[in-house]
């Protein structure tokens, strides 16, 4: 397990934006059986993408957003970085097109993260690595995906889990800031569980990959497309978040009964509940917007802050901790303090 | 590991399979309420009992409870 600990960088403002089309498991043709989805999943709603709308899209919209909520200037931004499975495009990265479509100075420094579930925690320690000397001062952690696209429809071990997000963190030095603490893991052994096959270097995209196949009965996919193994997910995940929030509260020695809020990536219920008891951490302080919005990938963490706790993130000192687990396989957790951050509504675009 | 708890474990992960359907050669895949869903409480189940972490291929390549037992049994 690896830690890091990092001064001077303070959370000052949050928002998402969401794809404005959204599905309902419980009357989606293609989705079967979707009150079951819901009693086991937690899943009833997901915000879906258009063919014309990318993650870089929503997390603009985001971006734009917290600026003007806290008054900052795109120029006065000096780093960006961007978290995601699902680039614009295979080369350049989407940070760098970022830059421009914020208005962000051409001396700023700018950098895609490929993370997906654990992204947010890793995304976060690194803009905060980047920002605790000083020399950048503002920074933005963009995170987000359209990752409904990457589903077979065809698929019931995906298509009714996901849905779309883009998030936008705005981040600032800060001497009086309290430490972010860390803890993660990284377990490439594991890379089948969450995968999609082709199209990248390993596999390159063929005619072939186009081809869709039966894995088993109400699992039809190609290889363009995302491969879930739930069993193989579920197993991990019930087994390495426990762990990894008990291991960052050790080697801290943070005590868990006094932290406000414990953000989960929102996998799906029947795990996320499985994690909770765990570690025996009350309901109340455990949020959930997976009935709301469907396993969104890295952008989970910030959606369910803003989604479920803006009113007391805006108002009042509060204490978190947060995890992210899964494709990679890969995990994450940080300790965090907030203080009155600007958050925004959530946005909705076509 | 004690063979008649393990099955007594693994029947109650089921709601409506009656308890007694359950013996070491049940092929338990075969078994008409088995889901995705059911694989899942006892990938649970086995974590929370004997902390035993199980793949969805010790799964897929368990015919019989008896099978399943001899992997976590393996796992300890």
């Amino acid at each position: 397990m690896a830690f890091l600990e990092i001064p001077n960088v303070r959370i000052k403002g949050m928002a998402a934006t969401l794809p404005a089309n959204r599905k309902d498991n419980l009357t989606d043709p293609l989705v079967q059986d979707g009150e079951k989805i819901l009693k086991n999943t937690g899943i009833q709603y997901r915000h879906v993408a258009s063919e014309t709308l990318c993650a870089s899209d929503l997390c603009e919209d985001a971006a734009k957003r917290v600026l003007q909520g806290l008054g900052w200037e795109p120029e006065s931004v000096d780093c960006l970085v961007f978290v995601r499975q699902t680039p614009d495009y295979i080369l350049p990265a989407t940070a760098v097109l970022l830059q421009d479509r914020l208005g962000l100075p051409t001396t700023s420094y700018a950098i895609d993260l490929a993370m997906g579930c654990s992204g947010y925690v890793f995304g976060l320690s690194n803009i905060a690595a980047l920002m605790q000397t000083g020399s950048f001062k503002r920074g933005l952690l963009l995170v987000g995906d359209t990752i409904s696209r990457t589903c077979s429809p065809n698929d019931k071990s995906t298509y009714p889990l996901f849905g779309d997000a883009g998030t936008a963190t705005a981040l600032e030095f800060d001497e009086t800031a309290a430490n972010l603490k860390f803890s993660f893991g990284t377990d490439g052994a594991g890379k089948d569980a969450i995968i999609i096959p082709d199209g990248g270097s390993r596999n390159p995209f063929t005619v072939d990959s186009l081809k869709e196949e039966t894995i088993e009965e109400g699992i039809v996919r190609s290889k363009l497309q995302l491969v879930l193994d739930g069993m193989d997910v579920f197993s991990f995940g019930i087994s390495k978040g426990p762990k990894s929030v008990k291991e960052l509260a050790e080697h801290f020695e943070l005590d868990l009964e006094k932290v406000d809020n414990f953000i989960f990536h929102q996998a799906n219920l029947f795990m996320n509940e499985k994690i909770r008891k765990k570690l025996k951490i009350e309901e109340d302080k455990v949020p959930y917007c997976l009935q709301k919005f469907g396993n969104t990938s890295c952008a989970t963490i910030p959606l369910t802050m803003i989604s479920e706790r803006a009113e007391i993130l805006k108002n009042a000192e509060q204490t978190h901790v947060a995890c992210g687990f899964g494709v990679g396989l890969s995990w994450a957790s940080v300790y965090f303090e907030t203080s009155k951050l600007v958050v925004s509504e959530i946005g909705f675009i076509n | 590991m004690d063979q008649n708890e393990f099955i007594q474990l693994f029947a109650e992960q089921f709601d409506e399979t009656e308890p007694d359907e359950f013996t070491p050669e049940t092929e338990f895949r075969s078994l008409e309420e088995w889901d995705s869903m059911v694989a899942l409480m006892i990938i649970a189940m086995v974590d929370e009992e004997y902390n035993v972490k199980i793949s969805g291929d010790d799964i897929r390549n368990s015919n019989t409870i008896s099978d399943l037992m001899k992997v976590v049994e393996s796992k300890k």
